[in-house]
């Protein structure tokens, strides 16, 4: 890929990832968030968080289903930084809009109501992997550990979809096409490697 | 709390729908449509856009003369037209608060009926325009508190409910009112987005029916109902959670029996027949001892939650010797 292109996405991945928040900056200094400000601030950081957790999850089924994408790589840091920025808002707008800096109260939540709690250990979950993100902290960890302690976004994006279907109410089935979607890349993996080996194996045994 | 002397709003006789200009209401968030179309690289922000611009639902033409009523709550900002018919639920249009908005338009109104049936001296049916001219319309201010924790000020329209539950004529023996809402899946093409077995049923004690406060409602800002509202016929229970308060009624029927209700039976543990607004019983899933006012600053939407939403003095007394955190 020609190095102006790369820039190019780049540039429109940066705008694409800050368009919610800017959306959501511009409508709290117009006082235009829609009937409900609140909702729309954690719904749409919190649905941004998971789309964006998601995308980045599909990076690694779609260079093993097409080497041609293997570029896209070079997003999935980026894109895995923006869900923790989401996923940070987020529950900043609990801690200041719903539980009013109140330590009582969100120790109370924590504790009683599971969708918090699952929620807040699916942010927990992205620390390390946030703190770890950087190129130096890799080669510091190394290549296999740093796998290794990646593994944890799988239960992180998981608990952030159980967060949304506790959240939601009995019966709706919003939290549904993300559902589909993660499962579906979860299967994707297994697949994929088994249908690479297999096709490795052919190729040995065409060559022997 | 935004408080704002009753004098201001309510010291004549007028309508607070000709206090404030309809373009007002109506326009509120028009100019942010263009900015959030422009932006189409919507990342998860694709329900935004739809918050931002909600489609302006014309009202039927069909202003309404009504009548100040004592039982109008004071002291309150109103909510905008715009928030109150852009932001439902209403499941059989749609989950998304904007949904019934969009599409509840095509609500067939006219002709509709109300079947009466049940423990009554003589089963009837009444036409919408014998419910509009039965009694004298009211214009009744009533804070409406939902079960998810978001609240509103809604200049209704119409008369107690007991009005209209004299002429049924109903037995000594009916103990219960239960609602029944308007459903056919050929309109209401949105009713698979939930598991919710149709149509929605709702009910009440017969003396919560009886209550002056428990309105049947047949317009909001001096309008008729919007279908998004439950057009155009519906009933509002002030001081329970908002569910309680079926919309687009064909059914009202007298029963001796607690009637099933249709989020009762979906989740007995979140939501109970009784449903009364208050703070000191937390739905299991979140606190009820405050709420977001709609139409408000994000800053500024926190209100707390007040007991039976503020009727405590009209309705406390129906529930003496009742222990509300086990009848919830």
């Amino acid at each position: 890929m020609k190095k102006s292109t790369l820039i190019l996405i780049k540039v429109l991945v940066w705008i694409a990832c800050l368009y919610p928040q800017a959306t959501l900056m511009y409508g709290a200094l117009t006082n235009n968030l829609g009937p409900d400000p609140t909702k729309t601030i954690t719904f749409t950081t919190g649905s941004t968080a998971l789309n964006l957790l998601v995308i980045s999850l599909g990076i690694t089924p779609l260079r093993k289903l097409w080497s041609k994408l293997s570029w896209l790589i070079k997003f999935r840091r980026l894109l895995g930084l923006f869900a923790f920025f989401y996923a940070s808002v987020h529950l900043m707008a609990y801690v200041g809009l719903y539980s009013s800096f109140d330590p009582n109260t969100m120790v109370q939540d924590i504790l009683k109501r599971k969708f918090i709690t699952v929620g807040v250990l699916a942010w927990l979950l992205l620390v390390p992997l946030a703190v770890t993100s950087t190129t130096g902290m890799i080669k510091r960890l190394g290549g296999k550990n740093w796998n290794r302690l990646h593994k944890l976004v799988y239960l992180s994006v998981s608990l952030g979809i159980v967060h949304y279907w506790w959240q939601v109410k009995q019966g709706v089935l919003a939290p549904l096409p993300m559902t589909l979607i993660l499962t579906a890349l979860f299967v994707a993996r297994p697949l994929l490697d088994w249908w690479k080996a297999r096709k490795t194996a052919r190729l040995q045994a065409a060559k022997a | 709390m935004l408080i704002r002397k009753p004098d201001a709003l309510y010291g004549t006789n007028i309508p607070s729908s000709e206090i404030t200009p309809k373009d007002k209401w109506l326009n509120r968030r028009s100019l942010l449509t263009g900015a959030a179309a422009a932006g189409a690289l919507a990342l998860g922000a694709d329900r935004l856009a739809d918050v931002l611009s909600p489609t302006r639902t014309a009202l039927a033409a069909g202003k309404l003369t009504t009548v100040k009523s004592q039982l109008s709550t004071t002291g309150e900002e109103l909510t905008q037209l715009q928030d109150v018919t852009s932001y439902n639920n209403f499941y059989e249009f749609g989950t998304d608060k904007a949904d019934p908005g969009h599409n509840a338009g095509i609500l067939p109104t006219r002709p509709w009926s109300v079947k009466i049936s049940g423990l009554v001296k003589a089963p009837k049916v009444l036409d919408i325009d014998s419910l509009l001219k039965l009694k004298p319309l009211e214009e009744r201010v009533y804070r409406f508190r939902c079960v998810e924790g978001w609240s509103m000020v809604i200049p209704w329209v119409g008369y107690s409910l007991s009005e209209l539950i004299k002429v049924c004529d109903p037995l000594p023996s009916a103990k219960f009112v239960q609602f029944t809402s308007y459903f056919d899946r050929k309109v209401e093409k949105w009713t698979s987005e939930s598991n919710i077995a149709w149509p929605y049923s709702e009910g009440l004690r017969m003396d919560e029916a009886m209550n002056p406060l428990t309105l049947l409602t047949l317009g909001l800002y001096g309008d008729v109902l919007p279908g998004q509202n439950g057009a155009p016929v519906r009933v509002i229970v002030p001081w329970k959670y908002g569910f309680k308060s079926a919309k687009s009624i064909v059914g009202i029927k007298f029963v001796d029996k607690m009637p099933a209700t249709t989020w009762n039976d979906l989740a007995a543990n979140e939501y109970g027949f009784y449903s009364n607004v208050n703070p000191n019983v937390d739905h299991p899933r979140w606190s009820q001892k405050s709420e977001r006012r709609i139409g408000q600053p994000f800053y500024a939407q926190r209100h707390p939650t007040l007991m039976f939403n503020g009727y405590g003095d009209q309705v406390a007394s129906l529930y003496n010797g009742m222990d509300l955190k086990k009848f919830y």
